[in-house]
């Protein structure tokens, strides 16, 4: 039997996580205290859930890879966080949220999943609003609320534009109340490396790296969660922060865990261009933006050649000479609609020759018509500090020329396979926020991710794990001294002695640049077969190359940062290929996956439904043999599937 | 730009640590800070030798990781800035630029310019949040807040918690930190309940891990790359001789 069994609750769609509470097992007080949960990784999912088990009683221990828990990448998110709670009077409801999603996902997430996260939604907004996060509000004292996109009512709720920042203070707090009372252990600056898995198939330790002192240690519990977000890096240049990466996650598949879509990976449209050789990373512009922000390129490509020239500059433009494609091409969304849209579409103008700026890669967001119709206070109490950021890396003022903007890979909605109550293929091994592939589909929709990262670590993952470890009560403390933690503490220190020992020419960061730009060349926006197929052979001779002459200075002793990176980029080198060849076996486009064989007349994603209605959830076979594939049907009983449009109402 | 660095390398917590000189050529004018201790690090790789370490992680100025001291300054010369959004642009060519870490004893050196601000986790585990456990809370708009006091709470919750504050400060004080949580709740209505119990709590911690006490200079509000304003001081210093008298 496939160990693909989604688990998902019998009863209509609305009924079902409540049924689930209803019929769940639960641990009682006493026994929780006889309980270890890991979790690793502290954003939004991780912070939550290590703060909401906590509380309940069991024994915690956190990790994270930065000096302090609050530093998490979940940190840097700017725009929002929905919830439907319909506070506008706009014909908001849960279903409807649900839709958007699932739509906005193209028809390729778990409905019972996304329909949850709809659910959770207000809970979420009430628990943030009680730990004191200073959401924006209006002057009558009520939360105020944007839109973003894909949406056609107004359920983003933000905190100027430091949302993440905000929502993750919260689960700090919330975490340090933990750590105080001491239900939860904090471990910072470690780096998992592996996953524990005993003979009897349960996950029930990891492998960690203290970043300070080089020391291998080993941490055990009766269950372990991961929390470790997504793997953008594989890019090099992306909108994650440095260290982020998909090594926990990457470990856990080689460890018996699936992988599902890796191929799907979202390109944010509105990102400030790439400039130069030196790039470390790309900052993104909030997509919050886009509503009051207009994009355009020029209409005639005599000007757009000139704006590259620095001959012509964007106000010199007549308004008739402007081609505002977005609202041209989905009139009903227009500047609003999805980020693969939006981001195809850029690219689309840009290859035809309409973009600007010194690479030609890039299209200006333009305020001129919001700051006339609003005035510049206004537009500077909504966005000031996106306008401040962009001012001080690209030294020009977006109060008085547009923008240039351009997409990047920003996040993965591919990720470790997880059934309904986001527990993987490992037992014991439950996976949250961005590491797990669940609710979002081919596409996430703007201002989800925050929303799913607390859904799953207030809200679900405190009654999915408990229902796991009602019955480990009586297992008792798991030992640290067993032949599976010795085994995986040999494999860690035998890959950091190899890496130690190459002694090569190449800098870690030199491979890792060549490997995002086979990856944005051949694995990137829009992809095909021959391109996917060359890039498997090119990730496998640069595989080859680096564990040949990659150069790692130092020793394992201490702070040693080349080897940090050179781990990360070695499980990037492997994860690389898994997701060209889920991209190259998925002969349909559908989201943030694009395959230029497979578009409509007019350039639009061309789905097949018969043939790709499923989530490809792939099982590691050994590092010599082809991953298995296993396959998760998509069902939708509550939802037609339609093509998506976002030209007509 | 060809610049002159001397970087404060120092091999673990231990070590006397020294600065030593580096040289880098041709810096593009748009690379950041932070780019062009990539390039630097990446020579030193290539030569074999020990690459700086700094600490860093979103490079867009939100994390709070990035922590150096360049030519006297906490995250540099330029005002509102942190160090991973500070560009070279804003540096001459053949400018010699002093990179130190954040110098206060309750931030110890690790190595190089890497610093451990633990101590800041310790300060907000005394009560820097709102004790609501999960669940069970009142429905968001059942508390309105006035827009100028949501706002203000924002203004000081921006503190991103990258202790230039301490650095800055002659005393190495962690007032504005401390201040800025303080005023947050000190603000809000969910934060009335445990006011009393957070301010004393919170001060009192970070008196006992060695932060020195405020005189008024305002290095701290000059040089916060998030201009968290030294009113929250003020504020704080109402609530704990408020909490102190009752």
């Amino acid at each position: 039997m496939s160990k693909i069994d989604s688990r998902i609750p019998e009863g209509p769609l609305a009924l079902k996580w409540t049924h689930y509470k209803e019929h769940q097992k639960l641990v009682n007080p006493a026994n929780k205290r006889k309980i270890d949960i890991i979790v690793v990784g502290t954003g939004l999912a991780g912070g939550s859930a290590a703060a909401s088990l906590g509380e309940l009683g069991f024994n915690v221990k956190v990790f994270c890879i930065q000096d302090s828990p609050r530093r998490a990448h979940s940190i840097a998110a700017q725009g929002g966080i929905n919830a439907a709670k319909n506070y506008p009077n706009d014909g908001d409801t849960i279903y409807r949220l649900f839709y958007d999603t699932v739509k906005g996902g193209d028809y390729r997430g778990r409905e019972s999943n996304t329909y949850r996260l709809a659910e959770n939604s207000n809970s979420i907004i009430d628990q943030c609003v009680a730990q004191g996060v200073p959401f924006a509000r209006e002057y009558s004292g009520y939360l105020a609320t944007r839109s973003f996109g894909g949406a056609q009512v107004s359920r983003t709720f933000y905190a100027r534009g430091q949302t993440g920042q905000q929502l993750l203070l919260g689960a700090y707090g919330a975490l340090s109340k933990e750590i105080k009372r001491g239900s939860v252990k904090l471990f910072t600056r470690r780096e998992m490396l592996d996953l524990v898995v005993m003979k009897d198939g349960r996950a029930r330790g990891i492998i960690v790296r203290n970043l300070f002192t080089g020391e291998i240690e080993r941490h055990s519990a009766h269950a372990v969660l991961l929390a470790t977000g997504g793997y953008g890096n594989l890019f090099f240049l992306s909108t994650n922060a440095m260290t982020s990466n998909g090594s926990a996650a990457w470990r856990a598949y080689k460890r018996g865990a699936y992988f599902a879509n890796p191929c799907y990976v979202q390109i944010h449209p509105t990102c400030i261009p790439v400039h130069g050789d030196y790039q470390s990373k790309l900052t993104l512009m909030s997509e919050s933006l886009r509503n009051d922000g207009r994009i355009w390129v020029p209409k005639k490509i005599e000007d757009a050649e000139k704006v590259r020239k620095g001959e012509l500059k964007a106000k010199d433009i007549a308004e008739e000479n402007r081609d505002y494609y977005l609202e041209r091409r989905y009139p009903a969304f227009g500047n609003l609609v999805p980020r693969d849209v939006a981001s195809r579409a850029a690219k689309e103008r840009c290859d035809a020759g309409f973009g600007v700026g010194p690479t030609g890669l890039a299209v200006f967001l333009d305020f001129k018509e919001a700051i006339g119709r609003l005035g510049k206070s206004v537009i500077e109490a909504r966005y000031g500090n996106l306008f401040q950021m962009y001012e001080k890396i690209v030294d020009d003022d977006p109060y008085q020329t547009p923008m240039m903007i351009y997409p990047a890979i920003h996040y993965t909605m591919g990720g470790l396979w997880v059934d309904y109550e986001l527990q993987s293929t490992i037992p014991g091994l439950f996976v949250g926020g961005e590491a797990n592939f669940s609710d979002h589909g081919a596409n996430r929709l703007g201002a989800s991710a925050l929303m799913q990262g607390l859904s799953d670590g207030y809200f679900i993952l405190p009654y999915t794990m408990q229902n796991y470890l009602a019955d480990q009560i009586s297992v008792g403390h798991i030992s640290t001294d067993t032949s599976e933690f010795d085994e995986a503490e040999k494999a860690v220190n035998e890959r950091i002695e190899k890496l130690l020992s190459i002694k090569g020419t190449e800098t870690v960061d030199s491979i890792h640049k060549r490997l995002g730009r086979i990856m944005w060349d051949h694995v990137g926006m829009a992809r095909n077969k021959e391109g996917l197929e060359e890039g498997i052979k090119l990730i496998r001779v640069l595989r080859e190359e680096f564990w040949k002459n990659v150069r790692v200075p130092g020793s394992n002793k201490g702070v040693n940062i080349e080897l940090e990176k050179a781990l990360r980029v070695a499980d990037f080198l492997e994860l690389g290929e898994l997701m060209a060849r889920d991209a190259l076996h998925r002969n349909e486009s559908a989201g943030g996956h694009f395959r230029e064989e497979y578009q409509t007349p007019e350039g639009e994603a061309l789905r097949d439904d018969k043939d790709f209605m499923y989530v490809a959830a792939w099982e590691y076979a050994g590092d010599d043999k082809e991953p298995v594939l296993n396959k998760e049907p998509l069902v939708y009983e509550n939802i037609e599937v339609k093509t998506r449009n976002y030209k007509t109402s | 730009m060809d610049l002159k660095l001397k970087v404060w390398r120092q091999a673990s917590p231990a070590d006397q640590g020294k600065f030593v000189d580096y040289q880098v050529h041709d810096i593009s004018p748009d690379t950041s800070f932070l780019e062009m201790f990539d390039i630097l690090n990446d020579e030193l790789v290539e030569k074999g030798e020990d690459p700086v370490a700094f600490d860093h992680d979103c490079r867009e100025g939100i994390c709070g990781m990035c922590s150096m001291f360049i030519n006297g300054h906490p995250h540099g010369p330029e005002k509102a800035t942190t160090t991973c959004q500070l560009h070279m642009r804003k540096f001459k060519d053949g400018d010699t630029i002093v990179v130190e870490p954040w110098r206060a004893k309750p931030f110890p050196v690790i190595k190089d310019l890497i610093v451990d601000r633990s101590a800041f986790d310790l300060i907000i585990q005394e009560g820097g949040y709102v004790s609501a456990t999960t669940g069970g809370v009142p429905d968001a708009n059942a508390i309105p807040i006035n827009k100028e006091n949501a706002d203000l709470a924002m203004d000081a919750a921006a503190c991103i918690g990258c202790g230039a504050c301490v650095a800055a400060c002659k005393n190495a004080s962690a007032m504005l930190f401390v201040s800025a949580k303080v005023s947050q709740f000190a603000l809000l209505p969910q934060g009335k309940v445990e006011a009393k119990e957070r301010v004393k709590k919170m001060v009192a911690k970070m008196d006992e891990l060695g932060f020195g006490n405020c005189t008024n200079t305002y290095a701290c509000e000059a040089e916060c790359p998030k201009e968290i304003s030294i009113t929250n001081i003020a504020r704080m210093n109402r609530q704990f001789i408020g909490a102190k008298l009752s």
